[in-house]
């Protein structure tokens, strides 16, 4: 009777084909919370929490390992810093073509899509900035948590 | 006094602020378990957080998402939306929770492989020794 | 021990139900909170940004600054947790 709850936590069949089949709807919906932030509720943080939840329930249901071959860890310290360089380059840009540090509106010399617009796009820009951060420190926490720093295997 | 008594049971909203804060403030300063103060942690903020957002609420108002028409033609009025500032803050307030929630949990792994106990008083008596 | 911190907590409970006999009332639309700014906001916000929701538009526009630096927050407590978990080849020994 104690045969059945001898195997490695995680790794059973039903467990494992449902994973596989709701983890890319779950990075829609992440997608789209994030790219929806302009008209209902969301936004970069919330949608960047379910893109990463994502990728740890890929890591509870087939093993550390082989969730570190979708994610690599060279690709998840680039994604932590890709997202944080996008915020400060917006501002960063737009101080350098004669506005104030943040100005969207600054940055229509660069692209003319009108000085009120270019507001909304910056908004844009700025939560896909966050999003991919939010991601990737989410998928960090948990691997470096559950495995105390090691990396090898995980709850 | 009658009437110092009667203005506080009036406003029974903000009862349930102060007692979610309590019950974590007791967690925090009489629990012997790291972990269960940092729980107790937890649950301060979140009784904080749910105060800030409490306190923008008007009467009869809908959710701070216009519609765009409406608001292109500047006819929206700020008495029947509920205040979009504290939603915000406190935005910004949930994320340095989960942050805090990080790191102090990796420090109670390094205090647990270094002292091999999470009570309080076995690691004051491990270092006092 | 447990006694003295029931004590404390009971006390410091008492002590802020009497705080909240200045609060507003509830869902009052001219407390101090909903009075200063924030018309400001919900009436200007879609004229000057095009973004309907205005929580959004606040933290991503208005507030531009507080969001960078909750960005950078995050990024400093995952770097936090990598160098405090990472383990020497000698400790291991």
């Amino acid at each position: 009777m104690r045969d059945i709850y001898e195997h490695t936590a995680g790794e059973d069949l039903i467990i494992k084909t449902s994973v596989r089949l709701l983890v890319p709807f779950i990075q829609l919906f992440g997608l789209y919370v994030i790219v929806h932030g302009h008209y209902s509720p969301g936004g970069g943080f919330q949608g960047g929490v379910i893109l990463g939840a994502s990728f740890i329930l890929l890591a509870l249901a087939f093993g550390m390992k082989t969730s570190q071959e979708y994610m690599t860890i060279k690709v998840n310290t680039v994604f932590t810093n890709l997202g944080a360089a996008i915020f400060i380059g917006v501002g960063v840009v737009s101080a350098l073509f004669g506005g104030l540090f943040l100005d969207y509106a600054a940055l229509n010399i660069l692209i003319p899509l009108g000085r009120i617009e270019w507001h909304s796009f910056g908004i844009f820009l700025v939560e896909v900035g966050v999003g991919i951060t939010v991601m990737s420190i989410m998928v960090l926490l948990y691997w470096n948590l559950s495995s105390g720093g090691a990396l090898d295997e995980g709850l | 006094m009658e009437s110092v008594v009667g203005e506080i049971v009036a406003k029974y909203n903000y009862w349930i602020y102060v007692v979610l804060m309590m019950i974590g403030f007791y967690a925090m300063i009489g629990k012997r378990n790291l972990v269960k103060k940092l729980l107790g942690m937890n649950i301060f903020q979140t009784s904080i957080i749910l105060f800030f957002v409490s306190t923008g609420v008007k009467k009869g108002g809908g959710i701070p998402i216009v519609d765009k028409y409406e608001g292109l033609a500047g006819t929206v009025e700020a008495a029947s939306t509920v205040n979009p500032l504290p939603h915000v803050l406190m935005l910004t307030a949930i994320v340095v929770g989960v942050s805090v929630t990080g790191v102090a949990l990796a420090v109670l792994q390094r205090i647990y492989r270094e002292y091999g106990t999470l009570e309080e008083d076995e690691i004051l008596e491990k270092t006092q020794r | 021990m447990k006694n003295l911190a029931l004590l404390a907590t009971l006390l410091t409970g008492a002590l802020l139900l009497y705080g909240t006999k200045d609060f507003p009332a509830w869902g009052d639309p001219q407390s101090p909170a909903s009075t200063y700014l924030s018309p400001h906001y919900i009436e200007e916000a879609v004229e000057e940004t095009h973004v309907p929701n205005i929580v959004t538009a606040v933290l991503g526009d208005y507030r531009g600054y507080d969001t960078m630096f909750e960005t950078v927050v995050i990024y400093c407590a995952g770097m936090a947790v990598v160098s405090v978990l990472r383990r020497n080849r000698d400790e291991e020994e």
